[in-house]
């Protein structure tokens, strides 16, 4: 029993352990210095904190990596570019389109939840394929709607032709105001307060979710569908309330992200954060079906400082730096393909395991 | 009285086709014969569209029937397919290293993909097998993992002939390759049908009627018979005897190689190989293609792939002329977009279980 | 209306689809009255007690006959909630519990007890939060009022099975409502020290004035715990009686019914030759089947007969066919005329010119999408090469359609399979014609010992007797042996000349067909 905990708890770290070796390996190559490193990774939990947490709730509902979290992401970005063209500036642009992108994100997660209840059992595959769907829609308003049908005043985020958004959009007047609302510096490490406190507070959130009702009833859904039912629980409607709790915090997330960025790419931005941030969740030793606030942390960490370290690494040791910039996209995607990989294999291991003791019961019992 | 009634089943007929025929599929049909009846008025060149239409098949048939052999043993829509596609890549840019040319470099790249599909097919089928039931999902992401460790490969590979690596680095693959007078239009200048504007790259044609008519085949024999069989009910199949993963891991090496070819083919059309991230996406189109052309999840027919193929290439080469020319603006790549994710969507959410 | 019984359930008549499955079934219960109710599989009980609990298949499948009065009032239950909501609590044979939850959460699962908060205030209640010590303390009350010991804190899924039934007992008791506790089957999973248990927890409910309703195949238990034994049979209640007043003989007699007149069946049956070897012998067998666990059992076939495997559902004679095909993983050593046959391996068995049946038709026995063409040439194709036309020296293997259609209008014919052609999907079939699919298929397949799986469940009696003859015919003919498993008695005595009675997964006895039913019975709750 103790050696199978054993076993079992590497199984679960392993993915941790790699890149923990990864890391030791990549850094001093890299001949980056720590401090340097302290900084980069500091800024990076703040810009990406917010955007994994969303990811926790439609785990804990059983409906596995939310890959369509880019539709939140979609809906901020639309709520940054309306606020730009509006001009207002800083905490207030923000807050404003953190307003916006609500309505929206919630009516895409409505969208998206009710389309995942469609498609039971094939829930990741299916909304991984809504992001690019919407995708679709968000260029289509982006790109043509934005002028003529949504007005948009200034030149500057506008494209020459006359409609349509730029392919970015400066957010100067926003960039890095939350992160400096409250500034603080310890040993040459910029700490950006207000960020976190905004993070923290996602936290405490979450935390306090797993113990309502809502909470406890997404649970028993994520576990068994079934019983849940039985028991008079509305599994529809508990699923589509975290496809819309997981967008909206998405949106959020995307804002925060970009003030720190301090521009939208407004055609690519979101395109490869859904895959970014779920890499690092994973990479912090979450899995499809179980995550925790610590593992967002923990992943941050070590996926950001592979990230950091490894194209300067593969330049050094190759004397490419493409190297090591197709080395972490690779990581990203190999990481995500084990987790995966990782699931399925389980959920059969299990079911396999319980025949193989009844077998042997069996042939105890026969001799 | 009998009017009414006949009034009634016309109806009825109409909402069993509708059914049958699915009603996006309708819609995307009728918009590609609005497109081409549209296209003359707007200025638009009726032959030259059409031999267009023609070609984008020539070079994307096979990529579809790809998809087939792993439809029907019940591994779902391979979105796996960069995977073969890689093995086609290596089999290209290897042919030209060893320094072959014109047609010759293409049966080389053809013959040399193969050991690679067979290799990476087998591979990728045994992962398959672990994991019944998440095969899309994971399909996909190995799909994404092999392309981007592909693209630390070209670099990394002792490639040299001058005509693909980096000029000034002197190795490492470029990102675009051109073909020229290696294997362009190998396949379509064959038997070429030239008629006006209307250009008909027989070659290609062929070629993809040879191995569509292979897989048609195929499915008639007895071990086609057991990958529809299992595709249908794998536990019939173990019940009659059948090896269900023998056979899974059969359609997905199949898979594989067709990928391998079909990217080979494609590339004598387009005239460029592509390297690094462009295989990435190129899953997406072949998958929504077959689903346009009437299959499902689990059902596929050789005549799912041609339907298809027609009507998706049909839209992305139709809509941006006529939309340019009557209202200028381009917004095909949008449509493009919403239409085959849109029908992947809609596939993904129909009950195709087969019937339990 | 004081004296009014708790439950009354009047002239009950139920049927699916002009099949009647229960016919004037009346009971009343008082509080605190502990029923047991027996009967053979398909006798009713479960349909009863879905009436009784709401099920939705009852109303999906046109209600029921009849009048259900709880303290006098008459009700109509529309769901299991409304039946929950006037008192009865249901504890199923399957689990209905989160694995990953603690005992106290799958007790008080949707119940839980909750605090107010600004947010519930503001949104919905479903933002109250959960108030675990109150939740801790409903448990233990639950589990106290039980009067079996578990463990709170532990999640289901590192629980002894035994523990989660008791978790499942003590969600019911939890219900402040409750006056009726359905308990199917609840000692099947339990260890002896632990039905002990439980049988002490039903007299500590009927003491507090709770009425239970005990189903059970143990009849030791009925006659422990019960106040009155209820006996079905066909959909009939058969018998009524004090448990004080009876003995598991009688009650077994009433279960199987009287041996009067029912033995022209074997009397008709052509003798046979008697002497002949055996051709297929079973060793220390063991089956993993989920539901149907085998264990230990030895059994020999003799050649050219047709044996008939018996017993209560759940007691393993499922499991036998299934383990011996190689459908789910098994255990020890099965010759067939001399020859060791390796286990796990359906291929094998096939080689050796076996041939499957099996119960599970629309899971296993059809391709429900494709033709009756594939259904009926597809295994003989696989395993035999037939209907195959070689083309370079065999390299290519051809489906020859020809052949394929030849055979299927043979058997289309020969079994009288209603169908509009050949090419129709299976799955617009009728049951009956599936099953006639099924015996196709394996006929097709010229087997020298058949195994049939239950090959008349869920068809009409017109079908029945035609698939039954159908058997028969095949095994006089081609002197094909046949295995056949069903649950019911009756027509294994009609149709075959040796029967085995499988129970608690062993084979407890094998009898002549003609033999009376009581020892029958006997066998069949021999190791319940």
């Amino acid at each position: 029993m103790n050696k199978n905990n054993i076993s079992d708890l590497m199984r679960r770290f392993s993915v941790p352990l790699m890149f923990v070796l990864i890391c030791a390996v990549c850094a001093p190559v890299s001949g980056l210095s720590p401090s340097y490193l302290a900084n980069e990774i500091v800024t990076r939990m703040g810009r990406n904190a917010f955007l994994i947490l969303s990811l926790l709730i439609p785990i804990m509902a059983g409906m596995g990596l939310n890959f369509s979290m880019t539709l939140g992401a979609m809906a901020g970005e639309i709520g940054l570019i309306l606020v730009c063209d509006w001009q207002i500036v800083g905490i207030p642009g923000m807050i404003l389109a953190m307003i916006i992108s609500v309505p929206i994100s919630a009516l895409l997660g409505l969208f998206c939840g009710k389309v995942l209840n469609m498609a039971k059992g094939r829930e990741m595959i299916t909304s991984y394929i809504i992001s690019f769907f919407i995708n679709g829609i968000y260029q289509l308003v982006v790109l043509y709607m934005m002028g003529p049908i949504i007005p948009i005043k200034h030149t500057s985020i506008k494209l020459p032709r006359g409609y349509g958004i730029r392919n970015t959009v400066s957010l100067l007047s926003m960039r890095q105001k939350l992160d400096n609302l409250i500034p603080l510096t310890i040993a040459g490490i910029k700490i950006p307060v207000a960020t976190f406190i905004v993070v923290f507070f996602l936290c405490l959130v979450i935390v306090w979710f797993r113990k309502t009702k809502l909470g406890q009833d997404m649970r028993a859904v994520g576990q068994d569908m079934e019983v849940a039912r039985d028991a008079g629980i509305d599994v529809e409607r508990t699923r589509i309330i975290s496809m819309v709790l997981s967008t909206v915090f998405a949106g959020i997330g995307m804002i925060i992200y970009l003030q720190n960025m301090g521009n939208i790419a407004t055609y690519s931005s979101h395109s490869q954060i859904g895959m970014f941030c779920i890499a690092a969740l994973l990479v912090g030793g979450a899995s499809v079906d179980k995550a925790s606030i610590g593992n967002v942390f923990l992943g941050i960490i070590l996926f950001h400082t592979m990230f950091i370290v490894a194209p300067k690494a593969g330049t050094v040791i190759t004397g490419d730096s493409m190297i090591g910039e197709y080395f972490r996209v690779f990581v990203s995607y190999a990481v995500i393909t084990v987790a995966l990989i990782m699931y399925e294999t389980n959920k059969r291991r299990d079911k396999s395991k319980a025949g193989k003791q009844l077998a042997l019961e069996q042939e105890a019992a026969n001799e | 009285m009998s009017e009414k009634t006949q009034e009634n089943s016309l109806k009825g007929r109409i909402q069993g086709f509708v059914k049958t025929f699915g009603l996006p599929r309708l819609i995307i049909t009728g918009f590609l014969i609005l497109l081409l009846i549209v296209a003359p008025f707007v200025g638009a060149d009726l032959p030259t569209q059409i031999s267009n239409i023609i070609n984008r098949f020539s070079w994307n048939g096979i990529l579809v029937l790809a998809m087939v052999p792993m439809v029907h043993s019940g591994c779902g829509l391979n979105f796996g397919l960069p995977l073969g596609i890689i093995s086609g890549l290596l089999g290209a840019t290897m042919s030209i290293e060893f320094g072959f040319t014109g047609s010759m470099s293409f049966f080389m790249a053809a013959l040399l993909a193969t050991p690679f599909a067979l290799v990476f097919g087998s591979v990728y089928g045994w992962l398959l097998n672990k994991i019944k039931g998440g095969e899309m999902m994971i399909a996909t992401y190995v799909g994404f993992s092999s392309v981007s460790l592909m693209c630390m490969m070209w670099l990394l590979l002792p490639y040299h002939s001058p005509n693909m690596v980096w000029g000034m680095a002197g190795k490492g693959l470029r990102t675009t390759i051109s073909l020229e007078g290696y294997y362009t239009q190998a396949l379509a200048n064959i038997l070429q049908i030239n008629i006006g504007n209307l250009s008909i790259p027989t070659g290609a044609i062929l070629f993809f009627a040879i191995l569509a008519f292979a897989m048609w085949a195929f499915l008639h024999t007895k071990t086609g018979t057991a990958m529809t069989a299992v595709g249908s009910n794998p536990d019939f199949a173990r019940s009659a005897g059948i090896n269900v993963d023998r056979i899974r891991l059969i359609s997905v090496v199949m898979s594989t190689w067709l990928a391998a070819i079909g990217i080979l083919v494609y590339e004598q059309g387009f005239g460029f190989i592509q390297l690094y991230m462009a295989p990435f996406y190129m899953a997406l189109p072949a998958v929504s293609a077959i689903l346009i052309g009437g299959a499902t999840v689990n059902k596929a027919t050789i005549t799912n792939v041609i339907v298809g193929t027609i009507l998706f290439q049909g839209i992305v080469t139709m809509t941006p002329t006529v939309m340019n020319n009557m209202i200028h603006l381009d917004m095909s790549e949008v449509i493009r977009i919403i239409v085959s994710n849109g029908m992947i969507l809609y596939a993904l959410t129909r009950k195709t279980e087969g019937t339990k | 209306m004081e004296n009014a019984p708790l439950l009354e359930m009047r002239n009950i008549k139920k049927d699916f689809f002009g099949n009647q499955v229960l016919t004037d079934i009346n009971l009343t219960l008082k509080p605190g009255e502990v029923v047991g109710l027996v009967g053979e599989n398909g006798a009713g009980k479960s349909t009863l007690m879905k009436i009784l609990f709401g099920a939705d298949v009852i109303r999906e499948t046109g209600g029921y006959g009849g009048d259900i009065l709880i303290n006098g009032q008459k009700v109509n239950f529309q769901s299991p909630f409304d039946a929950i909501a006037a008192g009865i609590g249901m504890v199923h044979q399957e689990f209905s519990l989160i694995p990953g939850f603690t005992a106290t959460e799958n007790i008080l699962l949707n119940r839980e007890d909750k605090k107010r908060s600004v947010l519930s205030y503001l949104f919905s209640d479903r933002l109250d939060t959960l108030d675990r010590k109150k939740m801790n303390e409903n448990a233990a009350e639950a589990i106290k009022k039980m009067g079996v010991n578990i463990d709170q804190d532990m999640k289901i899924n590192s629980m002894p099975v035994g523990h989660r039934q008791f978790t499942e007992i003590a969600r019911e008791l939890s219900k402040e409502q409750l006056k009726l506790l359905i308990l199917d089957e609840p000692t099947a999973v339990l260890t002896e020290k632990e039905a002990e248990a439980l049988l002490e927890s039903i007299r500590g409910m009927s003491k507090r004035g709770i009425a239970v309703i005990f189903i059970t195949h143990r009849l030791n238990e009925i006659l422990a715990v019960c106040d009155k034994v209820v006996t079905m049979r066909d959909g009939y209640v058969v018998n009524e009686s004090p448990a004080g007043e009876t003995n598991v003989k009688e009650i077994t007699q009433w279960m199987v019914g009287k041996s009067i007149g029912d033995d022209v069946s074997s009397q008709a049956r052509e003798e046979k030759d008697l002497n002949r070897k055996t051709i297929l012998s079973v060793k220390k067998l063991w089956v993993d089947m989920p539901g149907e666990t085998v264990r230990n059992v030895d059994l020999d076939v003799q050649e050219g007969e047709i044996l008939g495997i018996g017993g209560l559902a759940g007691q393993g004679k499922l499991g036998i066919p299934n383990g011996i095909m190689g459908l789910y993983q098994a255990g020890g050593e099965v010759t067939f005329a001399g020859e060791s046959i390796p286990l796990n391996s359906p291929r094998k068995c096939l080689d050796s010119s076996f041939a499957f049946v099996s119960e599970d038709r629309r899971g296993v026995g059809l391709l429900l999408d494709e033709s009756l063409e594939w259904n009926i040439s597809f295994p003989a194709m696989q395993i035999q090469n037939k209907y195959l036309k070689n083309y370079l020296g065999g390299i290519i293997k051809w489906r020859d359609e020809a052949a394929i259609k030849e055979v299927t209008d043979k058997y289309i014919d020969e079994l009288k399979i209603k169908c509009q052609s050949s090419k129709q999907k299976a799955k617009e079939l009728s049951g009956g014609n599936q099953q006639k699919v099924c015996l196709a298929k394996a006929f097709a397949l010229e087997p020298r010992l058949l195994f049939v799986s239950e090959p008349t469940r869920g068809i009409d009696v017109g079908a029945k007797a035609l698939v039954l003859d159908a058997l028969k015919k095949f095994n006089r003919e081609k002197k094909v042996t046949i295995v056949m498993v069903s649950s019911e008695l009756e027509e294994l005595r009609q149709t075959c000349d040796r029967i085995a009675i499988v129970s608690g997964g062993k084979v407890a006895g094998i009898l002549p067909a003609g033999e009376d039913r009581e020892k029958f019975g006997e066998l069949m709750l021999k190791n319940c």
